[in-house]
């Protein structure tokens, strides 16, 4: 089943002079259970691309679909609903709230959504538990360090029943094993049926994915064919 | 890769039998360095010429002779561990090569030749990221060899996104310029002139 389906999409900002076309036509379908990378320079179109498809701005022309629903035939609220009950955010920069500790920023999309505090809670604490923070429910995020913080953020975008999990840049921030750490849990988080996109400009996060899509100036240009298996790489005399 | 110093490095542990070695060296380098039988026992006896290693002297040539690492051989291995590798020379890097020679043709895109390389390059560091996931936590040795071939193809893959943003910044009559005669910047045998 699809979960994201982007046909045609456009994005163009401002008018006349100060036109600055962000995304050209692009087409672009996520499977649930898959991981998708886009992947391109500075200005290439990933971020559009990513509020796009996470309901936060409308293309200019073109549909986005999100489990198998038309973003544009929804209302407003409709929209603000399915963004805190079905898609998950992970941002470079972590964007937890200072002022709530790990488990109250892990279960606040469902509290957002009307689940009791007891129920959220208890989801909450299920996605820390998952990410192997568990142990670090009650701190607030300045008693995190880095690694811990993504982790935090990626049990708040996959909390409750989400199957849409959106990544910008989401080990940015990271060193390279901690980076990696992240990664494994956003593949495990798509492992259990969550689609996920994420967009970057590093090609070692972008080797995570099961498909890589290459954007320049706002369009696919190009994507990888589905990988081999890693034992293409064992071949008997397949190196020196 | 050395092959003759990862030898001495595992008889620096004791002394082994030429088939134990060669299972040894594959299992540590997480088997991305197939070795052939052939290899392996070449280079013992060239360790053994050289009186790094010695065998049992009653045992025929084969898999079940023994070998041990002699005082030299000790002073070799730490001599070599402790060398840095040549990376002051350039290596002679084709794919820089092609990017040179396809700017200066007018018949081919660069821009497309480098996104067809830059895919081919990613595909490759799929398959190595999805060894290293598939990879059992306590395989030490693999993930640093896999660590390494990542880290390499993602240099190569910034180079090409370099390339590519520095070639559509140029101006169009220097993209079009013929190249000087000479050029300006030679490198040779690690002297920069």
């Amino acid at each position: 089943m699809k979960t994201l389906e982007l046909r045609g999409v456009s994005k163009v900002y401002g008018e006349g002079p100060t036109e600055v076309r962000a995304l050209g036509n692009v087409d672009l379908s996520v499977e649930a259970g898959a991981l998708v990378a886009a992947m391109g320079p500075s200005g290439s179109g990933k971020s559009t691309l990513l509020t796009i498809a996470g309901s936060l701005e409308e293309p200019t022309t073109g549909e986005a679909f999100v489990g198998g629903r038309a973003l544009s035939s929804m209302s407003r609220n409709d929209r603000a609903r399915l963004r805190r009950r079905s898609i998950g955010y992970v941002f470079q920069d972590f964007n937890l709230l200072a002022g709530l500790t790990a488990v109250e920023n892990a279960s606040l999309p469902l509290e957002l959504d009307g689940v009791s505090a007891k129920a959220a809670r208890v989801s909450g604490m299920e996605a820390l538990e998952q990410l192997g923070v568990a142990d670090r429910a009650g701190h607030f995020p300045d008693e995190l360090s880095g690694g811990e913080r993504q982790r935090v953020a990626i049990a708040r975008a996959v909390v409750g029943d989400r199957h849409l999990l959106l990544a910008d840049e989401p080990t940015g921030a990271l060193d390279s094993v901690n980076g990696e750490a992240v990664m494994r849990l956003v593949r495990a988080a798509c492992q259990r049926g969550v689609a996920g996109v994420v967009v970057t400009h590093d090609a070692q996060l972008a080797s995570w994915a099961d498909r890589v899509v290459f954007l320049r100036d706002g369009r696919v240009v190009d994507q990888t064919s589905p990988p081999l298996g890693p034992e293409s790489l064992l071949a008997p005399g397949s190196r020196g | 890769m050395s092959v003759r110093h990862a030898l001495l490095a595992l008889l620096s542990e004791g002394p082994k039998y030429g088939l134990q070695l060669r299972q040894e060296f594959e299992a540590r380098t997480g088997e991305v360095w197939p070795l052939n039988v052939g290899q392996v026992y070449t280079t013992l006896q060239r360790l053994e010429r050289d009186g790094l290693v010695e065998s049992d002297d009653t045992a025929e040539d084969g898999p079940q002779k023994g070998f041990k690492i002699t005082a030299t051989g000790e002073g070799e291995l730490s001599e070599w561990l402790r060398t840095p590798p040549d990376l002051a020379s350039p290596p002679r890097d084709e794919l820089v090569i092609k990017v040179l020679v396809a700017r200066r043709l007018p018949s081919v895109d660069v821009g497309h030749l480098i996104q067809a390389h830059r895919r081919y390059l990613v595909e490759l560091m799929q398959q190595y990221t999805r060894l290293k996931e598939d990879a059992s936590d306590d395989d030490v040795g693999l993930a640093l060899v896999v660590d390494a071939e990542l880290f390499r193809l993602d240099a190569v893959i910034r180079w090409l996104d370099t390339a590519d943003a520095r070639l559509k910044r140029l101006p169009e009559d220097l993209a079009d310029a013929e190249p000087s005669a000479v050029p300006r910047l030679r490198l040779r045998a690690g002297v920069r002139r």
